[in-house]
């Protein structure tokens, strides 16, 4: 089957979200959309999913000019969606989620159950699957519950499949393993959009790249193009991929953690006995698997988390059991993993979000009231530092880019006093331009002299800010080893194999 | 499955890219994957919407609600329905019936709140405007206590509770404590805020220890106090008036009553300057204050406060404190200014209530509040002498109040019927 997007148009009132975008996909084919978040992609896949109507342009299946009032039609045209962020019922089985929504039914509405499960099986023995139809979706692995999304698609007989982002949840491993599917999808015929932004899995499985920018088609690169010469289409300029630190100049070990241990509310350990050290002038980078304890770390160490046992010394003082305001006094940064969530109010200006935790004392409250102009020459000062692009200081936070919503973060917990810096996936859901800058304001605060923790998913991110990495699995540390460690080892150890050989 | 004209809001919160990004340098890149809120984030965002959204939808919302107003004057109005009868051989009567029916209405909405064309001298001509103003004082009071919970994060129903307990404590300092004019009546103003602000406190430690929800526990609260105010009332050693079987105290001391600010002739009193006191106090509070920059952040992003090191509990435990203390004023307002002759279970006059569509109607800024106040006790001051001098029950100013709600607590519906842009994307 051959997919066509012709000149597609869509606009959300004087914004041109898609920008008469041209491309064709054939079966057999592995297309890749690569742009950068924001750029459109999503937007796109929105249109063709039919979940938005294109102002302009067609969507052309086989030749036929289709016209989708909603994901129904699109489904039944072929079309099939592997969401990012996936479309499962947890309580149900893989069988029962496979065939919500399309549901066989015997006498009287009953379900047929073993029609679901018998095409369960079958798709899963003609690609390898290895899923269990009557597994429970919510005790099954991320990876396993992707192939669940897929399974769910291909049953609709889906000859194009759109795999939205499908790699941010996934372990090393399992992301070769998702390769390895669409490969196989590919042979047998499908038609495959790619969408991403992370260019090592675009240059191993695409036949064609087409690189988008602002809402627009910048060009078609050949899977040989190398990183450099893709990420310079995505942002428009060259940009640096690796982050240029100096040697560290290690001080004292400030930050000692010993037998940390977190409980969650529902009775579950999710981190488990662990004990590290960060030397003042050092950055440790917490690798591992999204869901491995990190979050839980990381709100220990803030003091967010209820349930804790061990200790947490910084400077020599005990951080467990404190309240976070006493923690934040003490000299702690932290940038949360969700900005949305956790680090903006949204309806607040950035000039309010950049003293929000600072709503204590000076300089911005004095007697009990807001000091409006130290915080007005305080928020011009940053935006300009920060380089945060918005139209002012009164800017609601929520209106920002993502890249600009973690630069106001940024801004906010570098310009305290600090005695250490904890960084949850700083960069993600960030711009190209951004992610440069904001690693770059970390190396500064590690060469300053601050003890700095950042915790990431991404294994590029780790690899080039870490002087050492640390390992989580199942709440436990698999290792702490030296930053040039091979990326075959840590994903193995992503996967609770610890390191063979030397350890740091 | 989604029309397309709602997609400029849904389509901005999963990440296209703002307007003001375009014009921004080369190399930043625009919106962000934002994953869907889970749904008690959906539900907090809709409750925000609603209590904070913008000051047009609640101008429209009223026009809408007075529109509707009008029919249902018409459909109960004797001449209009029997000319109805004949509208297609003489419609003239039945317009003009219908006519006088929504003027005479209206008009004499108007006169009984705010200017007396009818009147003998100035002084009953203004007089509606007084009664008015008299009226708006309380709804003021409670309203902002209502909205301040509203920007915290919370709903305060609990006026009616909070307003018996502040006016049944009030009442008791004004009744049998021995003091001069002025601190008299400032003790029992005191005493009733303090007892508003127990009340409501009650339910902002419950909520910050142990998560109770705040709209359960407030409305239940309502209860206990009416039973708890009522049994104070039947018993002689407590509140009832001595040698009476009723449940209703003696009146209130001369020196804590709330003085006429415009002499005898007008019933108009000190406790609607004490309204605008607070409007400006909380008006200060909300934008001025660390205190109402930690409610605004609580109440927007409670996430995002804890992280910051804001005591989530304590804030919730304040704001509902201060609420209680305000809307306690209005009732020490009622018991100690408009209904001074002593306390009875009815001294609330409804006004627990209405001060939530108050601060709805306000969007919960002060000003706004301070607005919808003024409307709402004209309505009441006009609801009567619509009922006396035009014979329309003033139930329908009560339908009026209500509508207005519901169209605020439904904006797009407004919208649509407005054709105004959606909101603009987030």
């Amino acid at each position: 089957m051959q997919l066509a997007l012709r000149e597609v148009t869509k606009r959300f009132g004087s914004l041109v979200a898609n920008d008469r975008i041209s491309l064709t996909v054939e079966g057999g084919e592995i297309h890749c959309l690569l742009g950068e978040n924001g750029a459109g992609k999503s937007t796109l896949m929105n249109v063709l999913y039919g979940l938005y109507r294109a102002d302009e342009g067609q969507i052309v299946l086989d030749g036929e000019v289709q016209s989708f009032t909603g994901p129904g039609d699109a489904i039944a045209a072929g079309i099939g969606m592997v969401h990012q962020h996936f479309m499962l019922v947890p309580v149900f089985t893989v069988a029962e989620n496979v065939m919500l929504g399309n549901e066989e039914t015997g006498f009287a509405g009953s379900l047929d159950l073993e029609a679901a499960r018998e095409r369960v099986r079958e798709i899963s023995a003609r690609f390898g699957f290895h899923v269990d139809p009557d597994a429970v979706v919510g005790d099954l692995p991320v990876g396993v519950q992707q192939r669940v999304e897929i399974i769910k698609v291909l049953s609709r007989d889906a000859k194009v499949l759109v795999f939205d982002e499908p790699t941010a949840v996934l372990t090393p491993q399992e992301t070769d393993e998702l390769m390895e599917i669409m490969r196989e999808l590919r042979r047998s015929g499908a038609a495959i959009v790619f969408i991403t932004h992370k260019l090592r899995e675009v240059r191993e499985v695409a036949d064609r790249i087409t690189v988008i920018r602002r809402g627009q088609v910048v060009g078609e690169a050949e899977p040989s193009a190398s990183n450099a010469e893709l990420a310079a289409m995505m942002v428009g300029r060259p940009v640096e991929l690796t982050v240029s630190k100096k040697e560290p100049e290690l001080g004292a070990a400030s930050l000692v953690v010993e037998g940390l241990t977190v409980v969650d509310p529902a009775g579950l350990v999710q981190v488990d006995d662990i004990s590290f050290e960060v030397r003042d002038g050092e950055i440790l980078a917490v690798a591992g698997v999204q869901g491995n304890g990190q979050t839980e770390l990381t709100e220990a160490l803030l003091g967010l988390q209820h349930h804790v046992l061990g200790s947490i010394r910084l400077d020599g003082r005990e951080l467990v059991g404190r309240k976070v305001r006493d923690v934040l006094d003490a000299g702690v940064g932290f940038v949360p993993e969700d900005r949305q969530v956790d680090g903006l109010v949204g309806s607040f200006t950035i000039a309010e979000n950049l003293m929000l935790d600072r709503s204590f004392g000076a300089p911005f409250v004095r007697a009990g009231s807001l000091q409006l102009s130290a915080l007005q020459e305080f928020a011009e000062e940053k935006l300009a530092q920060y380089d945060v692009r918005a139209p002012g200081i009164t800017t609601p936070a929520g209106n920002l880019s993502g890249g600009n919503q973690q630069k106001v973060v940024v801004a906010r917990e570098l310009s305290r006093e600090l005695r250490l810096l904890v960084a949850a996936q700083p960069t993600r859901g960030v711009d190209v331009g951004s992610i440069e800058f904001i690693h770059s304001q970390i190396v500064a605060t590690r060469d300053a002299g601050v003890p700095v923790i950042v915790v990431s998913t991404e294994l590029d991110e780790v690899v080039a800010l870490a002087d050492r990495i640390m390992v989580l699995y199942r709440g436990r540390v698999v290792g702490i080893v030296p930053a040039d460690t091979p990326r075959q080892v840590l994903g193995l150890m992503m996967t609770g194999e610890p390191p063979t050989g030397d350890v740091a | 499955m989604s029309r397309p004209e709602d997609q400029p809001t849904g389509a901005g919160s999963q990440g296209i890219p703002g307007p003001t990004d375009r014009t921004a340098g080369t190399s930043t890149a625009t919106g962000q994957a934002a994953t869907p809120p889970p749904s008690e984030d959906r539900w907090r965002e809709a409750v925000r919407a609603i209590t904070t959204g913008n000051g047009l939808v609640a101008l429209l919302s009223v026009l809408l609600a007075v529109a509707i107003g009008s029919l249902l004057i018409l459909v109960t109005d004797d001449a209009v329905r029997e000319t109805s009868g004949y509208v297609f051989s003489r419609p003239g009567d039945f317009f003009s019936a219908a006519g006088q029916a929504i003027s005479g209405a209206y008009g004499s909405l108007f006169r009984g709140s705010i200017y007396n064309s009818r009147g003998a001298d100035f002084a009953s001509q203004i007089r509606p405007l007084t009664e008015t103003l008299k009226f708006a004082g309380p709804l003021i009071m409670a309203g902002l206590g209502v909205g301040l919970t509203f920007r915290a994060g919370m709903f305060n129903i609990g006026g009616r509770g909070q307003m018996l307990l502040a006016g049944a404590a009030a009442g008791w300092v004004g009744i049998n404590v021995d003091l001069p004019f002025p601190l008299h009546l400032a003790a029992a103003v005191l005493a009733g805020m303090v007892a508003g602000a127990f009340w409501a406190g009650i339910a902002g430690v419950l909520k910050a220890r142990t998560g109770a929800h705040e709209v359960i526990v407030t409305i239940m609260l309502n209860y206990v106090g009416f039973y708890l105010v009522f049994y104070a009332l039947s018993r002689q050693s407590l509140l009832q008036a001595p040698g009476s079987i009723n449940p209703k105290s003696l009146p209130m001391q001369d020196s804590a009553i709330l003085p006429d600010l415009l002499g005898d002739r007008f019933n108009l009193h000190l406790g609607f300057v004490l309204a605008l006191v607070a409007v400006a106090v909380v008006w200060w509070v909300l934008n001025r204050s660390a205190l109402g920059f930690r409610f605004r952040a609580v109440g927007a992003n409670p996430h995002a406060a804890r992280t910051a090191g804001i005591d989530v509990g304590r804030t919730y435990v304040l704001a509902m404190l201060i609420s209680g203390a305000l809307v306690g004023l209005a009732g020490a307002n009622q018991i100690l200014g408009t209904a001074t002759s002593g306390v009875t279970v009815d001294l609330d006059a409804g006004i627990g209530f209405d001060a939530i569509t108050v601060a709805l109607l306000g969007r919960s800024h002060p000003l706004g509040i301070l607005g919808a106040g003024l409307l709402f006790g004209a309505f009441k001051a006009g609801g009567f002498s619509m009922q006396a001098s035009e014979g329309i029950p003033v139930d329908i100013v009560l339908v009026i109040q209500s509508l207005i709600v519901l169209f605020i607590a439904a904006p797009p519906l407004v919208r649509a019927m407005f054709r105004l842009p959606a909101q603009e994307a987030k």
